[in-house]
């Protein structure tokens, strides 16, 4: 199966009326947001705005209480057996201790469209190789996970999105922990799969990063309070709106993680 | 030759060659599960269903049934007990493990004391592995190699769910049911165990051989292997060393796995703790050298 089979036109992400509610807690209410194959979309939000649950959402990780979810035009479960999204954890969610090499872990992304051994074919071992080689990771790929760099460690996981052959990435604060030349290494390499025509999610801290990185931006608390290009979101009452005071308190050109 | 003779000299008694296949069978097939265990952080869970299984166990030899399916319905019945409580409950998992699993061991307890004297608490809760029938040996054999089968069959989606449980969710894997199978397995696992080690000492042949190979490898494939052969190895060196010492077989195979273990941490040629020492010991030597050059 292939996101070919997918219907044709649609768009990548399509979230309607979506409210998401945990025991008594409200995390999403009133979440609509549609977003267009072959774009960058900064999703921009305070801890405990929503950010985690919407992904798990389009993930399907998550019931929705009302509202629905549509990847490609496919429920959250056929994408998923369509292998039409990939996601790319926080660092802090990863075990980097664990005893799987930076191949194994691409190698991973093929799994969803193998035989119940999962034993890989050699059109598996070339996509992981053509992932490793597009993320340049070739040299590495023996290593042990954990003996990467950050930007070395975002990079194995995305290349796993790649050898998955997913249409849309989901990129969970891929700058954190990521020193600033490879922050810029990152951004050129997403901005090169979205003109190869993928579509990316990617929530950040790093408001400053934004515009240089996305083509749209989504700010988030509970609801989508706003939805449009960087400049048109990023406006000071909208951040202030966001953030609260939170960010009124930091020094400019300083990106704290709340 | 005195070596040939001191290694065959055992295996003249029926009992000990059972023994024998009895715990190199157990001594494979935890040592391969584990790999699995350690790496989910369950080592707990496996403390957990080694002790449930009592209750299944005093109820089998009492209606006569084969040990293994009483072990198993408990111990799966365990495992879905902590997962209700854990799930209808703001409690901690193990929280929910450690009053599940009490319970379940105490009403073992109380069912062997309302008995008469055909179960031996003692067998139970220590192995008697020298005691072992040829249909228990059987039941050991078929369940071991079923367990290992199935376990190195779905080695490649277990591997996944421990590493990366959302990834296994979003590339549309069943991670409830690969939860489930390798509870499961646990669950086959502990009954093949038992036999050789008992209720007690069966958790260390769960949770030591994947410590002892995780710290000599990060390739998961040869932590399996590493496992396994070690465990094996070290499981047949405490039968032996059971029948030479005249010390309780049971005890004699988890020392050695736990010498093993030792040996490892303190020798072990990636991050042996000796190892350690010295490199910083040399470190330390080499800044006070530096220090003594003036600049």
């Amino acid at each position: 199966m292939s996101l070919r089979q997918l219907p044709p036109g649609a768009d990548a992400i399509d979230v309607a009326s979506l409210r998401v509610s945990y025991d008594d807690v409200t995390a999403l209410e009133h979440v609509s947001l549609r977003v267009r194959p072959q774009t960058i979309c900064g999703l921009i939000g305070v801890n405990g705005s929503g950010k985690s649950t919407l992904f798990k959402a389009l993930m399907g990780l998550v019931q929705a209480t009302s509202g629905t979810v549509r990847i490609f035009g496919a429920a959250p479960k056929d994408a998923r057996k369509l292998n039409a999204v990939s996601y790319v954890p926080q660092a802090e969610d990863v075990d980097w201790t664990f005893p799987v090499s930076v191949r194994d872990v691409v190698m991973m992304g093929r799994y969803g469209s193998l035989g119940h051994s999962r034993r890989p074919r050699p059109a598996d071992r070339a996509a992981v190789a053509a992932a490793l080689e597009r993320v340049g990771l070739v040299d590495l790929q023996h290593r042990q996970i954990g003996e990467l760099s950050g930007g070395q460690r975002k990079r194995a996981f995305v290349a796993r999105g790649i050898a998955q052959d997913a249409g849309l990435l989901l990129l969970d604060e891929p700058f954190a922990g990521v020193d600033k030349a490879s922050e810029a290494g990152l951004t050129g390499l997403f901005k090169d799969l979205r003109d190869e025509g993928k579509t990316i999610l990617v929530s950040t801290h790093d408001l400053a990063g934004i515009p240089q990185l996305c083509d749209e931006a989504i700010l988030l608390h509970q609801r989508v309070l706003a939805h449009g290009r960087p400049e048109t979101v990023l406006t000071n009452e909208n951040l202030a709106l966001a953030f609260g005071t939170a960010l009124s308190d930091v020094p400019e050109g300083h990106h704290g993680h709340h | 030759m005195d070596i040939i003779n001191w290694l065959f000299e055992p295996l003249q008694y029926g009992f000990l060659t059972k023994a024998l296949l009895v715990t190199v069978a157990a001594a494979a097939v935890s040592a391969a599960l584990s790999c699995w265990l350690i790496l989910m952080g369950w080592s707990l869970m496996g403390d957990a269903v080694s002790h449930a299984v009592l209750p299944g166990v005093a109820l089998a030899y009492i209606f006569g049934l084969p040990f293994s399916v009483g072990a198993f319905v408990f111990g799966a019945g365990a495992v879905a007990l902590i997962g209700a409580v854990r799930s209808t409950t703001k409690l901690k998992g193990d929280t929910a493990i450690g009053v599940v699993f009490t319970a379940l061991f105490a009403f073992g307890l109380a069912i062997i004391s309302k008995t008469p004297s055909q179960t031996d608490l003692q067998h139970i809760l220590f192995g008697n592995v020298l005691g072992v029938s040829l249909p228990e040996l059987l039941q050991v054999l078929v369940l071991g190699a079923a367990t290992l089968a199935i376990l190195l069959y779905k080695r490649r989606d277990l591997t996944l769910l421990a590493f990366d449980r959302i990834h296994a969710h979003a590339i549309g894997l069943n991670t409830r049911w690969l939860t489930a199978l390798l509870l499961g397995l646990l669950a086959l696992t502990v009954v093949v165990g038992l036999q050789a080690v008992g209720i007690i000492l069966v958790v260390a042949m769960l949770i030591t051989p994947g410590a002892t190979a995780f710290l000599l490898t990060r390739n998961f494939d040869r932590m399996l292997l590493i496992s396994i052969t070690i465990t094996v190895a070290a499981a047949v060196a405490g039968i032996y060393a059971s029948y030479y010492l005249d010390v309780s077989t049971g005890a004699s195979v988890v020392l050695a796995q736990a010498l093993v273990f030792l040996a490892v941490y303190l020798l072990g040629p990636r991050n042996g703790v000796l190892w350690q020492w010295r490199r910083r010991r040399a470190r330390a030597a080499e800044s006070r050298q530096h220090e003594q050059i003036p600049a």
